[in-house]
């Protein structure tokens, strides 16, 4: 069992482990981002304790923008316990002495990767998006001379190009994370490797959504109540996955985002909420104790 | 005089000069002294004080030499080089009022996208090789705001029948094709819009022979069924004769004569289009 | 027919070569040439090789560009010179009006007969299958063997290239029909087909410049003849004058 009373505040570090000077330049670039829905903003991304490509970007951006009073909630695959989250936890609270949950609704600050978590988020809430690869267009075009012109122009058509091709080849849109969507109209991004399933949540939403790819430097942002919508063709359009006829084996629910795992018997299909969280919380309210997340 | 202001495509005063520049670069450069490159500081100048009306439904021939401008002009409006001087003016686009060379960089796109064709020398630089033989007709289309699968489908399928490809082959990649079926996949994405203007730019040179005459057999035939203005640079009389209403002939940048193509060919004006035309196989 | 206007009137006609090539060298193709021609009329020019007759009518046409002169045209109720009308306005004469039969069949190879005269119709608005049954009615008319109807004219021999290549000029049914040595290479079961053609075109109010070698032709053809040397104008008959 996870137990998160068990980290404490080391001395020696600066608030949240960055100097102020740089949590100042990152906060300036989230803010231009903010300003620019769906814009990559450049940031210099120095070095961390952690390497990169394993959430650092999202974890400047959350160490630029916590404080003393937030509560942070750390998600790995819609789940608190895996190891990038229960990592990225301790040097967070080691740094900062700010307390955790693994409640959606307690947290005022969630950082996550692949998922966004299936309770809806508050316009008092951030959620913070590692991101691995921040240009939507990489699929299409390796230099990023071009994509950035490719941007500034508007001009999409090879990413349209290629979602006709995809369906040419395989009768639908095979894309499954990383959906590319426009946001505000105007500019296309990669969302991060969340399912489809989430893709929908961005848009209009009460909750900002800030990016940041560590590796790659970039930082972007979905303000609140901002559209975003994933490409899709007038006569085949963008869909979620499909979990019709399935439920939790925990929790029950059939409405959410699940994971399918063999292990029903005689190895059989099961599947299981990816949200842990929200998942011990339907459960506990049953009166059924044990976590998902302390597994 | 029945013959009206009615234009496809005006170009006025058209010049690109590539370096640096002094005063003296178009005083010194021009056929009068058998140069395009500025003497005083390098520059070259590819293009210089062109000018012409392309009418609706015309063919104008750009025939000269290579590095006389030709290839220049054309990539200069279909915007693949910045110009620098000159207008032009679309009658499809702002009522013919608006200087296209002014606009910005992502007007140019539309205008391009909605209004224009391009066919190069080099069919690589015109489709994706990567991309299908369809998805390549569906670029141009998704470009110009068609957002519907199973009109794109059905569009590029007739566009690439009308080109003589396959429709076995439209989901094939045109890195397998033969270099002339690349062409016509070319051709077939240039029209996907069904743009008012058509550039060619030396679109059968490098083709075997009889492969070239069934290209040209192509745009002739695009040209009576559509048509279509177009602008059809070349260095081959032949191709000129066989397609151009009118030519104009380019030399070190300048443009020295423009006329009826069969006077063009019959009774060359200038020294060089008779050198020219004296040249013909 | 003198109550007729003037369809063409050429005043003064000069044209010059300065081949540039050869030291700019100077050669005259003809000088000072004035004529006119009623609607409907047909005149004949004539004169020996080099004296210009080739280049009056390249003039008229604007494959050459006349060097000095006036060369008017009436149509739509109003004058045009040829001379100095706008490449485009010639362009739509040509299209509508004015046609020209060369010495030699100009086509594309590959293109059947058939479809060099359909062609003609389709540019001038004609649906595709329509045309195609006109082309054919002229090529029978010319008496063109109807197994070559769909091959290319280059392979057929001089005389047979001559009537397609006269059928293309008639079946635009032109309002001015210039003529280079129409009949030069027929025998004379084809000129007289080629004869009985014109004629008829004439009936039907099209005026006509020919340039003739064959008198017997000529007299079968033309009101007036224009007579060259040295590529000045040596005297205008009518007809009957000559003969």
């Amino acid at each position: 069992m996870l137990n998160l009373k068990a980290i404490e505040r080391k001395g020696g570090y600066n608030f949240a482990f960055l100097d102020e000077n740089t949590k100042r330049e990152i906060r300036r670039k989230t803010l231009k981002a903010v300003a620019i829905p769906g814009y990559q903003v450049p940031f210099a991304s120095p070095e961390l304790p952690i390497a990169r490509g394993w959430g650092t970007g999202g974890l400047q951006v959350t160490m630029s923008i916590i404080g003393p009073d937030d509560t942070l909630k750390v998600i790995d695959q819609g789940c608190d316990g895996g190891v990038n989250a229960v990592n990225i936890r301790k040097l967070l609270v080691k740094t900062t002495g700010v307390g955790t949950t693994f409640d959606t609704a307690a947290a005022s600050i969630i950082q996550t990767r692949h998922r966004i978590p299936e309770e809806p988020m508050s316009g008092r809430q951030i959620l913070v998006l590692q991101v691995p690869i921040p240009e939507p267009l990489r699929f299409v075009e390796a230099s990023m001379a071009k994509t950035r012109e490719m941007h500034s122009e508007m001009d999409y058509s090879r990413m349209w190009v290629f979602l006709y091709e995809n369906i040419v080849k395989w009768g639908e849109i095979t894309i499954g994370a990383r959906y590319p969507s426009l946001v505000n109209k105007r500019y296309l991004i990669d969302p991060s490797p969340i399912p489809r399933w989430d893709v929908p949540k961005l848009h209009m939403a009460e909750t900002l959504y800030l990016f940041g790819a560590g590796r790659e430097k970039r930082i972007y942002a979905v303000p609140p109540h901002t559209s975003v919508e994933p490409l899709e063709f007038e006569d085949i359009r963008f869909r979620v996955e499909d979990f019709s006829g399935k439920a939790c084996v925990r929790c029950g629910s059939d409405h959410t985002y699940m994971n399918e795992i063999y292990g029903g018997p005689g190895g059989g299909k099961l599947y299981v909420c990816s949200d842990s969280s929200r998942c011990d919380k339907l459960r506990a309210q049953r009166g059924e104790a044990k976590t998902h997340a302390g597994k | 005089m029945p013959a009206s202001n009615a234009f496809v495509l005006r170009v006025t005063n058209l010049a690109k000069r590539y370096g640096q520049g002094c005063p003296s670069c178009y005083a010194l450069t021009g056929p009068a002294f058998a140069t395009n490159i500025c003497p005083c500081c390098g520059s070259i100048v590819a293009c210089h004080d062109i000018g012409f009306d392309l009418e609706e439904g015309e063919i104008l021939g750009i025939v000269g030499e290579s590095g006389s401008g030709k290839s220049t002009l054309v990539r200069c409006l279909y915007f693949d080089e910045e110009v620098t001087g000159g207008e032009a003016f679309l009658a499809a686009y702002g009522k013919g009022g608006v200087n296209l060379f002014a606009e910005s960089s992502q007007r140019k796109r539309f205008i391009r996208n909605h209004l224009m064709g391009m066919v190069y020398q080099n069919p690589l630089l015109g489709i994706k090789p990567h991309f299908t033989a369809g998805g390549n007709v569906a670029e141009k289309l998704l470009t110009a705001d068609v957002y519907n699968y199973a009109d794109i489908r059905a569009r590029a399928a007739s566009l690439l029948t009308r080109t003589e490809i396959p429709r076995a082959r439209m989901d094939d990649f045109p890195a397998r094709f033969s270099g002339g079926m690349q062409q016509r996949v070319q051709i077939a994405k240039a029209l996907a819009n069904n743009p008012p203007l058509l550039f060619l730019d030396e679109i059968t040179t490098g083709l075997d022979l009889s492969v070239q005459a069934r290209v040209l057999d192509l745009v002739k035939e695009i040209q009576r069924e559509l048509g279509i203005a177009m602008l059809v640079v070349s260095h081959d009389l032949g191709v000129i004769r066989m397609l151009a209403d009118r030519t104009a002939v380019l030399k070190n940048g300048r443009m020295v004569e423009i006329g009826l193509t069969d006077q063009i060919l019959e009774d060359p004006q200038h020294q060089y289009t008779q050198l020219l035309v004296h040249s013909m196989l | 027919m003198s109550d007729q206007y003037d369809l063409l009137s050429v005043r003064g006609l000069t044209k010059n070569f300065t081949l540039h090539l050869q030291s700019r060298k100077f050669l005259r193709g003809c000088e000072d040439v004035s004529f006119s021609l009623k609607a409907g009329e047909f005149m004949g020019v004539v004169g020996p090789s080099g004296a210009g007759k080739s280049t009056i009518i390249k003039c008229i046409y604007r494959s050459y560009l006349p060097s000095a002169g006036e060369i008017i045209y009436r149509t739509g109720g109003q004058d045009i010179d040829l001379a100095k009308a706008p490449d485009r306005e010639i362009i739509r004469l040509r299209r509508r009006e004015i046609s020209y039969v060369s010495q030699f069949l100009k086509v594309i190879p590959r293109v059947p007969a058939v479809d060099i005269l359909a062609e003609q119709l389709t540019e001038r608005g004609w649906p595709r299958n329509k045309a195609k049954d006109r082309a054919a009615e002229y090529l029978e008319m010319m008496n063109i063997d109807p197994a070559l109807w769909d091959t290319s004219p280059s392979t057929f021999s001089g005389g047979e290239q001559q009537r397609v290549n006269l059928a293309r000029a008639l079946i635009t049914k032109p309002r001015l029909l210039l003529l280079d040595e129409p009949t030069a290479s027929l025998d004379a079961e084809t000129k007289k087909v080629v004869i009985q053609a014109l004629n008829q075109l004439r009936k039907q109010g099209t005026t006509m410049v020919g340039i003739f070698h064959d008198t017997d032709v000529m007299k079968r053809l033309v009101d007036r003849v224009f007579t060259m040397t040295s590529g000045r104008c040596k005297s205008i008959k009518r007809m009957q004058e000559v003969v």
